[in-house]
């Protein structure tokens, strides 16, 4: 079966014919992939360089470093910067941790499972903006949300979540959104694993601990990978959970970096400021890339 | 004695699988059902789980917030983003699959790499750019980002569904006097149907839930159904009952989409790396 899957290499003197016809036709997809990467990129670098505001013609001129400096004094960017990490991070170890016990759960054999699995991963396909306002509306309004009449129905007085807790709340909604997904992708791998070698190492005495730790969690460790950096790519960049239920408030205790850069650029038009908050944001998306992309190309066979 | 604990740990599975699963699905069980109530019955405190439902928001929806204005706009955007994606890369992972060279794999490790790009650090140039085009609150402009942005997943994708095809047949073929164009349009592509429909499914459901360029390039024009729902986020916009009514209807087909193709979007979005 190996065998034939494997693909012979073309030769002699067809080969520089096949060559070419193979850089003809990868050529489209490379070249429209590179405009789209660097122009953009080259465009954010130069507007960060100088004074650019959509309603103020009379700032222009080069500024240097200026747009730089005024963002890294500025505390309401070091809170947005806080805010990514603590949402990345936060949302990471809620849906990779819960995600993992989840999918050992959805593997056991029982009633209705192939139904549960359903509606476990559902959330992952709704929509952001429906998510979010879900939550926000249907859940947790403190007087008409279900969880406020919940509170209300034990006695306790219900929380205005939003307003309250801010980030945490948004950081549950998003979490709502990606456990599901790290539940469908660790599920997968899980389902893969050999069963007979669950069954050898039951019957040496294995206890459901150490067979998680050597067995299962070795055998996820490629799929948990994925997840975290897939996951990693969207969560920098949460917007939409954000604006629909905070617009990054009260003040700015629910701004993260993608929210700010906006709120900079199409609030206050100041195009050179955001400029600079989307050349840092492309710097940090770099750094946590540089080691999530090694780690998954290592674990792919191409 | 063994019997006995193994029973009851099924049980407890049992529960605790249920449980969680009926928890999570809550919130979307609860928007169908108020979807069916009445403005005045969607507020009610406590919120009622028996009720007579009624079409009424579902009426509104459809007459007052020209539902199918949105629909129309997000159909167009993912089906025009997932056509023009699948020409590109259908024979850039043809290339790959079957003509490799020594660049592919870093071809492809840097075709991966460009969405890690954060889209809110090139805000600021697609927004502008998109004004001076004209493109702005366009549905070409949003498909054309939503295609770029998808490019690299629909590309590896389709290069690791490619490469189950065995290339002897293609090289059969090849034999039999057919041209390269032949052998990709008549023996590859029936042969990797079912994979590119997982794939152009996949750029659809992707589309379709897009969040962050739809809201910040579109207004009212070009609007799909993320941003329409994003409206109701006004404060002088808690109509709960046409919210939900609005919501299931943006969801459920995506919903079932997902629910139908599991296992094809699993490989997807880990690049093929979990199968």
């Amino acid at each position: 079966m190996q065998a034939v899957l494997e693909h012979s290499a073309p030769k002699g003197a067809s080969e520089r014919k096949g060559k070419r016809t193979g850089l003809l036709l990868l050529s489209p997809a490379v070249l429209i992939l590179l405009v789209w990467s660097l122009v953009p990129l080259a465009m954010t670098l130069w507007y960060s360089l100088i004074n650019y505001n959509l309603i103020d013609p009379t700032l222009h001129g080069f500024a240097g470093f200026s747009n730089y400096w005024y963002l890294l004094t500025d505390p309401d960017f070091l809170y947005s910067l806080l805010h990514t990490v603590i949402l990345v991070v936060g949302v990471l170890i809620i849906s990779v941790g819960g995600g993992t016990l989840l999918a050992i759960l959805y593997d056991q054999e029982f009633f209705g499972r192939g139904i549960a699995r359903v509606l476990v991963i559902s959330p992952f396909f709704v929509m952001p903006t429906v998510s979010a306002l879900l939550w926000k509306n249907l859940m947790l309004h403190p007087i008409y949300g279900v969880y406020s009449a919940m509170m209300r129905a034990v006695g306790l007085t219900p929380i205005d979540w939003l307003a309250r807790f801010p980030l945490l709340t948004v950081m549950m909604i998003v979490s709502w959104e990606w456990l599901p997904f790290a539940v469908l992708i660790l599920l997968t791998a899980v389902q893969s694993l050999d069963s007979e070698q669950k069954e050898a190492a039951r019957m040496d005495g294995a206890g459901p601990i150490a067979q998680f730790r050597h067995i299962i969690l070795p055998h996820l460790s490629r799929a948990i990978s994925v997840v975290v950096m897939i996951e990693t790519i969207y969560l920098l960049t949460i917007f939409a959970e954000i604006s629909v239920t905070t617009a990054g408030g009260p003040g700015v205790a629910s701004t993260n970096l993608a929210y700010l850069i906006y709120s900079r650029a199409l609030l206050q038009f100041d195009v050179g400021g955001a400029s600079a908050g989307g050349v840092l944001a492309i710097i940090i998306a770099n750094v946590a890339a540089m080691f999530l992309v090694r780690s998954v190309a290592r674990n792919l066979e191409v | 004695m063994a019997i006995k604990t193994k029973r009851s740990t099924k049980i407890a599975v049992t529960c605790l699988g249920w449980g969680i699963a009926l928890w999570l699905f809550f919130p979307i069980f609860w928007m169908i059902l108020t979807g069916f109530k009445s403005e005045v019955q969607a507020v009610s405190t406590p919120p009622k789980l028996i009720f007579a439902p009624t079409l009424s928001s579902y009426a509104e929806v459809f007459e007052r917030a020209s539902y199918w204005h949105f629909t129309f706009n997000t159909v167009i955007i993912s089906v025009g983003a997932t056509v023009g994606a699948l020409l590109l890369a259908i024979p850039a992972a043809y290339s790959m699959a079957f003509m490799p060279s020594k660049r592919t794999r870093g071809t492809l490790l840097w075709m991966l790499s460009t969405r890690m790009l954060p889209p809110v650090g090139v805000l600021v140039p697609i927004y502008l750019l998109a004004r001076s085009t004209h493109l702005l609150d366009t549905c070409t402009g949003l498909a054309i980002v939503n295609m770029l942005t998808n490019l690299p997943i629909i590309v590896w994708m389709l290069f690791t569904f490619f490469r189950e095809v065995p290339a002897p047949i293609l090289e059969a073929g090849r034999m039999d006097g057919a041209t390269r164009w032949q052998e990709m349009t008549m023996v590859l592509l029936p042969l990797a149907l079912p994979g590119i429909a997982s794939t152009a499914l996949l750029s659809l459901i992707l589309c379709w839930n897009e969040a962050f360029w739809s809201l910040n390039l579109t207004s009212s024009n070009a609007a799909p159904l993320t941003a329409f729902i994003a409206s109701f986020s006004s404060p002088e916009g808690l109509f709960f009952g046409k919210l939900s009514a609005a919501s299931t209807l943006a969801v459920a087909p995506i919903l079932v989409l997902g629910w139908i193709s599991q296992k094809q979007l699993v490989r997807g979005l880990t690049f093929g790396a979990v199968k």
